[in-house]
């Protein structure tokens, strides 16, 4: 089981935060356009997915899988998104991303008053504190160890 | 167990096929006294509940009648407008009738060529080589299984997140259109599918599957 990469978005789509693991694929475009890319995907699968329902929705989309990756998803109610890119096979990513909120961007980003929301986040702590997190969860083992 | 939904997509991103299965019916009757306490606006053609859910009514729920005689877009039959009329305390009370708004062939196909970028990107977003596009999305009313042929076309199975065998269900549904739709002469590739064969075919294999699960298929 291995972790990709994250992303979180604000609510107006700006790319708050970027990191990676384990990506052997690089896209072939810069940082900023791929989170364009990766921003109206999301947007568009939110659309798709709030119309194709048959029922009324309360979380919306949850993750997507492909052949090779899971993409999971969670949105605050305030708007902020989280991206975890895992492999297949990874379980419980949703209670990582929760955690992920509750006990590294509440913590370390909101509750520090030099870090504007809204815009990148440059805190070195915040930085150390994901990676922390996402190394001590058992999803994450690298596969070249 | 349920399966909300077929759809099938060509090469080139149109919709050729769909078929709805069980989709359940959501609606809400309910008397309401002056002033409303929810909030109705107009878009798209529809009058939607914009704030306030009560009673299974929701928000994005359209209006489709009022005191028993039917909506169309904003006017009543006799040719009243809705909102107005419901701004006026002697019109009250009054008998509201709400359903979830249905998906119109026109959408379908619009969503049907949405789905076909989404697939690509996801593909191009990969952290792994050599990744396909979505096989599975899941949202927390429904799962979508895509599985696209070599040919480049794809069967999407909109079903209920317990519903297992849904992959295999997807080939299946490949082989029938291999068997009914391809081998009709009468039916040209990429245009949509018109084969009474096809569709009695297809239904009956979707009540197996969920009357008996995948494994009697």
């Amino acid at each position: 089981m291995t972790i990709h990469n994250l992303y979180i978005f604000s609510k107006s789509g700006v790319l708050l935060y970027y990191a990676e693991w384990n990506r052997l694929n690089k896209s072939g475009i810069t940082k900023e356009e791929e989170a364009k890319l990766m921003y109206g995907m999301l947007f568009s699968i939110k659309s798709f997915v709030s119309k194709i329902s048959p029922l009324d929705s309360k979380e919306g989309f949850l993750y997507y899988k492909t052949s090779k990756y899971t993409l999971h998803y969670l949105e605050t109610p305030s708007g902020l998104k989280f991206v975890l890119n895992t492999d297949n096979v990874a379980q419980n990513v949703r209670n990582l991303l929760q955690q992920l909120y509750s006990q590294v961007y509440l913590e370390y980003v909101v509750k520090n008053p030099l870090c504007q929301l809204n815009e990148p986040i440059q805190s070195e702590l915040f930085k150390l504190k994901v990676d922390e997190l996402m190394k001590n969860s058992p999803i994450f083992l690298n596969r070249s160890l | 167990m349920v399966i909300y939904g077929v759809y099938i997509v060509s090469k080139s991103g149109g919709l050729i096929f769909n078929h709805d299965h069980n989709v359940p019916k959501v609606e809400h009757e309910k008397q309401f006294t002056y002033p409303l306490d929810i909030k109705l606006t107009y878009e798209n053609k529809k009058i939607v509940v914009a704030f306030g859910q009560k009673d299974g009514i929701n928000v994005g729920h359209a209006l489709t009648a009022v005191n028993g005689s039917s909506v169309t877009g904003r006017e009543l039959d006799d040719g009243r407008d809705v909102l107005e009329m419901l701004e006026r305390p002697e019109n009250f009370p009054v008998n509201l009738k709400f359903s979830r708004a249905k998906m119109t062939t026109n959408e379908k196909i619009f969503l049907a060529s949405m789905f076909y970028p989404l697939f690509a990107i996801a593909s191009q977003l990969s952290p792994e080589p050599r990744c396909s596009g979505i096989e599975v999305l899941e949202a927390d009313t429904f799962r979508l299984y895509c599985y696209q042929t070599l040919t480049g076309v794809k069967f999407m199975i909109v079903a209920e997140p317990s519903q297992p065998g849904m992959e295999i269900l997807s080939k299946r549904v490949y082989e029938l259109y291999a068997d009914y739709a391809l081998k009709n002469p009468f039916y040209s590739l990429e245009m949509p599918i018109r084969c009474e064969l096809f569709e009695t075919n297809l239904q009956n294999l979707l009540e197996t599957v969920e009357k008996s699960g995948i494994s009697n298929v």
